[in-house]
């Protein structure tokens, strides 16, 4: 890593920060010095999941409720996540349409992310790029997912709250019902909450919950028009006062907990990795086996590629 | 032996995909011909950020800072060229995006495309140019290693 890019990012140089974001996005030898230098400061930033349904507003809301926090002294960073076209590779990033900045504010940072083949809603170097804008000191983090709907429950490991937008009309209470998402989430966003039907949804929403987890407390349900800013000082405040009760306690082990979110889908990635290098090399008479025993060839062969890789030594991880 | 897809194009590429930001700037109001460009450019395998309609030349120069696009391309069909561009490569220049790459498309008549080139502006792409041209050129022209060991 260059001693030059590390000075400037300390001396808070906005373009070196947009840089090593590439960087760490890339996963480049630099990127990954900086990364692991990084996480024994992190874990001052608040992070906040953004999840929903495509179209549900969620980039409306995240520029609204950046503005809000903004007017109350906070300062924010935006990662949004849009998808990867598995066939070309490309992508077509269109969040920051809803994120105008009106005026350029240098404590407002917006970086659209695409996915990179990683599932669930989110990119491959998500958590790494949240850890730098931590480090380079901003507040509040918004991480805005790729607008999947059901099970994108990984964004909950990453961060420190996560928010399920939903709007009316996308079907009946039962689907609230479903496993999925609103297990994880710790606050349901009505948005759009100006069309006919939000104010049912926010009930069953409540109703949902007692439903599936009666004994849990009960998680709070706002109503937001994103677009004319009504109900976002109310979801504003409510992520202050969570943001200061969170600052209170254990830095060590929210740093813990995001290291090893972080460490578990790198392992994923590279078990993802070797398996698909044993179907690449998978041959051809096994295709007149059972899935069973395809399966098990492939678990092994992948598990030889594997171990060919380095592991480090226990005592050369810490520093 | 057989072989099988990769099930993730993006995984298994080892060159990072080129970033481009495309931007509106001033007043028209019609993007077709840059959603249109978006799209080609996504298909041809780059990161598209697509900023939208009525940008300012301090919304473009920010937007590429923060995004560390390779490349700006800015379409204009209001003929007011001659007086944003001037004022959009000062702010590119002023937020530090001085190894961007900036291309223009839209309606720009031939006699103009000299002083938007003394500007700094890399080409110009008039209507009817095979979307093809605009991927080879930027393809070309975007010094890849180089920029990931700044």
């Amino acid at each position: 890593m260059s001693d030059d890019l590390l000075a400037r990012l300390r001396a808070g140089d906005r373009r070196a920060l947009a840089r090593a974001l590439t960087l760490i996005e890339n996963r480049t030898a630099e990127g990954e010095a900086l990364e692991a230098a990084l996480w024994h400061t992190c874990g001052h930033a608040y992070l906040v999941g953004i999840t929903g349904p495509p179209g549900a507003g969620k980039s409306t809301l995240i520029a609204a409720l950046a503005e809000f926090l903004r007017s109350q002294g906070a300062t924010v960073a935006v990662l949004a996540v849009d998808p990867t076209s598995p066939r070309s590779g490309g992508a077509l990033l269109g969040d920051r349409i809803r994120m105008l900045e009106q005026s350029i504010d240098e404590g407002l940072f917006i970086r659209s992310v695409a996915s990179r083949g990683r599932a669930r809603g989110l990119a491959p170097a998500l958590m790494g790029m949240a850890l730098l804008l931590d480090a380079f000191g901003f507040d509040v983090i918004f991480i805005e997912t790729v607008g999947a709907g059901q099970d994108d429950s990984a964004i909950a490991e990453m961060v420190d709250i996560t928010l399920l937008v939903l709007v009316p009309g996308l079907g009946d209470s039962v689907q609230l019902l479903k496993a999925g998402i609103l297990e994880i989430a710790q606050g349901y966003v009505v948005n759009k909450a100006d069309t006919p039907g939000a104010p049912a949804l926010a009930r069953e929403l409540r109703a949902a919950q007692r439903l599936a987890t009666p004994h849990a407390p009960e998680r709070p349900v706002f109503l937001t028009t994103a677009t004319t800013g009504e109900g976002i000082a109310e979801l504003g405040r409510f992520l202050l006062d969570n943001r200061q009760a969170l600052l209170a306690t254990d830095l060590k082990q929210r740093r813990q907990q995001r290291l090893l979110a972080e460490a578990q889908y790198r392992a994923t990635e590279a078990f993802a990795q070797a398996l698909q290098q044993a179907l690449t090399e998978l041959p051809s008479e096994f295709l007149a086996r059972s899935p069973r025993e395809i399966a098990a060839f492939l678990t092994q062969r992948a598990a030889t590629f594997l171990q060919g890789a380095d592991a480090p030594e226990p005592d050369t991880t810490s520093s | 032996m057989t072989s099988t897809p990769s099930s993730s194009a993006a995984r298994s590429s080892p060159t990072r995909p080129i970033r481009v930001l495309i931007a509106k700037p001033g007043l028209d109001g019609h993007d077709r011909g840059a959603k249109v460009l978006a799209r080609e450019l996504r298909d041809a395998g780059m990161e598209v950020i697509y900023t939208g309609l009525f940008q300012t030349p301090e919304m473009i120069a920010r937007a590429a800072v923060d995004e560390d696009v390779d490349v700006v391309g800015l379409s204009i069909l209001s003929g007011a060229h001659n007086q944003l561009f001037p004022e959009i490569m000062r702010a590119l220049r002023e937020a530090g995006a001085t190894d961007v790459l900036v291309i223009a498309g839209g309606i720009i008549p031939s006699e103009d495309i000299p002083f938007l080139q003394s500007l700094g502006v890399a080409a110009v792409f008039g209507p009817g140019t095979p979307l093809t041209e605009i991927i080879r050129f930027i393809e070309e022209h975007v010094p890849r290693e180089e920029r990931l060991h700044e």
